[in-house]
């Protein structure tokens, strides 16, 4: 099997060396992210199977945190509520970044590179500090209550601006919106113009080329930012920290919080299966969409 | 282009108006909290409130006196480092493997090395505290001391596990743009895959490889979702700000934050000028 394998992109010709050659080049990576990654992940995993007393871990196997989180009504809420927020979240996403993507994609004739650049720049600006600007503008005595009041819009600070269910959909909106965007401008980017005339031609309007053509064929794009939308918002625990209030947990901050001040690493553990749960399962659907695509990597 | 006339304009040319003001909206909305966060880190009053009553450079001035700030600024660069010098060495292999050679296991490889991006931080951070704590030894002891300077392990193996997958997947996407036909005109010539390697290779990948590495050093700068887990005895900067967020917000903070966006900043303009063109495109407006 060796030489019939090892050909390389280097020669035509099968060299028996080829192989090791790459696994000597591979081994490095590939045992540190075995060892660092993989085994602390299904260490990860073991520790849902044992238990808590006293707040020291009994190494024993049991399927107690499972029937916790089936059985007591605070924790399929909270996977309920983290779902729905991750599902209006990415539908805010795909509408905010339809336009944008599709302008730069189709529209914009100069300066691409650089408005791309300024799409990119957000998501490397720190998450921390953006998640708590969104706290200086939405707080009671906040940026936006601030100049409402200063406006004559108001006469007193709203109060209901921070610490809700809504700044906690806006402010993930906006964190996560680059990875919406940058799929699909690269979708729309790759989309033959011929097609869009062809639509033309043949007598369809703005809005039937829009969506019989375009949106089909950018569906692997919004079904890849959708992945990273959704996979973020779950696995969060920054934003319902800073911004949420006390009754809209979602399953990251549950999850680290099991993992910090309530000390319950079993139970933490088993809450990262229903995580790890939904985001496998859009990983296959997006994979049937062809959104995970024959990239490099 | 020649002069628009009714007759020459394509007939829905409204559209590129109506999309590109709804860009800039969507523009304002992404840059908001960046420009309030800047904004206010030069405010005089302690409140972040509308309109802003002077401007000041006094908690700029307050951080450079702040040792923590310093200490925790210092670790951070020590670890984006770190991170980034490692990274480069592991993620240049492994993109090489990747793209040059074919061995089994192929796709499950592939798959183990990009799930620290695919899988939320949380789960990296969680994971490795699980990992740390087996041995019953506190997180805060994991530090080493080296030229009087501490080195966090759980954080430098952290930041550095996710920075192989940015490194890899920068140089990957670098060298499958590469036509194979350069290397096996070297090889045709007479030249050993070393040879080939450091004088074809190494040159045309060389701006990605740093490219990813300032990536890595950039994301590692800020990270916080999987740092939070795995903090020992000391600070990085982001740490460092969260645990200050939990007392209240100070203009302070909003210097800090200012920092690092500076750095942020830097680092996406040099990579991206390293990398080049980024994006390939087949557009209307592209030759």
């Amino acid at each position: 099997m060796a030489t019939t394998v090892a050909e390389s992109k280097l020669t035509d010709q099968p060299q028996p060396g080829q192989m090791l050659r790459g696994i000597a080049l591979l081994a490095p990576p590939v045992v540190w992210m075995l060892v660092f990654y993989l085994i602390p992940l299904v260490i990860l995993l073991v520790y849902a199977f044992w238990s808590v007393d006293y707040l020291t871990v009994v190494r024993e196997l049991t399927l107690e945190n499972f029937k916790t989180i089936v059985t007591n009504d605070l924790y399929p809420r909270v996977i309920l509520r983290t779902i729905a927020i991750a599902a209006i979240v990415t539908s805010i996403d795909i509408a905010l970044a339809f336009p944008i993507a599709y302008f730069l994609a189709r529209k914009v004739t100069k300066h691409r590179e650089l408005l791309l650049m300024l799409v990119i720049f957000p998501l490397w600006s720190s998450y921390l500090v953006r998640a708590f600007a969104w706290r200086t503008i939405l707080g009671t005595n906040g940026i936006l209550n601030s100049f409402l009041q200063w406006a004559h819009i108001t006469d007193q600070p709203l109060t209901f601006l921070l610490f809700s269910k809504e700044a906690m959909v806006l402010t993930f909106s906006q964190v996560w919106l680059p990875f919406m965007i940058l799929p699909l401008y690269t979708v729309l980017d790759q989309l033959p113009k011929s097609l869009l005339e062809a639509a033309a031609d043949l007598g369809g309007n703005g809005w039937q080329t829009f969506r019989r053509v375009v949106l089909p064929l950018a569906l692997p794009g919004v079904v890849a930012g959708s992945l990273s939308v959704f996979s973020l918002t779950m696995g969060d625990y920054i934003t319902p920290t800073l911004i949420g209030g006390p009754g809209d947990q979602l399953i990251g901050k549950i999850i680290a919080d099991n993992f910090g001040t309530a000390n319950n690493w079993p139970l933490g553990a088993a809450l990262v299966f229903p995580l790890l749960l939904v985001i496998f399962t859009m990983l296959v659907v997006a994979n049937r969409f062809g959104a995970l695509g024959r990239s490099s990597v | 282009m020649s002069t628009p006339t009714a007759i020459a304009k394509p007939p829905r040319d409204w559209s590129a108006w109506a999309l590109g003001f709804a860009s800039l909206l969507i523009y304002a909305f992404l840059y908001l909290p960046i420009i309030v966060v800047v904004l206010y880190s030069f405010s005089a009053t302690k409140v972040n409130a509308w309109p802003i009553q002077g401007y000041t450079l006094d908690w700029y001035r307050e951080l450079r006196g702040d040792t923590e700030i310093r200490n925790a600024i210092g670790l951070s660069v020590r670890l984006g480092l770190v991170a980034a010098l490692s990274s480069l060495v592991l993620g240049t292999l492994g993109a090489l493997a990747l793209d040059r050679y074919r061995f089994p296991f192929k796709p499950g490889i592939r798959f183990l090395i990009v799930l620290p991006i695919t899988l939320p931080g949380i789960v990296t951070g969680i994971a490795l505290l699980a990992f740390f704590s087996l041995t019953d030894r506190p997180l805060a002891q994991w530090t080493i001391q080296l030229f009087g300077l501490s080195f966090p392990i759980p954080l430098i193996v952290a930041h550095i596990t996710f920075s192989i997958t940015l490194v890899l997947s920068t140089v990957a996407a670098r060298l499958f743009q590469l036509p194979s036909s350069l290397g096996e005109a070297s090889a045709d010539l007479g030249a050993t895959p070393w040879r080939t390697f450091r004088r074809v290779t190494l040159p045309l990948i060389f701006p990605a490889m740093l490219s990813g590495a300032i990536l890595a050093f950039t994301l590692s700068f800020d990270e916080v979702v999987v740092s939070l887990f795995l903090k020992g005895r000391d600070n990085t900067l982001p740490l460092l700000i969260w645990g200050r967020l939990r007392l209240g917000l100070s203009p302070e903070i909003n210097a800090a934050a200012t920092v690092i966006t500076a750095v942020s900043l830097v680092g996406i303009v040099t990579s991206t000028v390293l990398l080049g063109r980024t994006f390939r495109s087949g557009g209307p407006g592209n030759e």
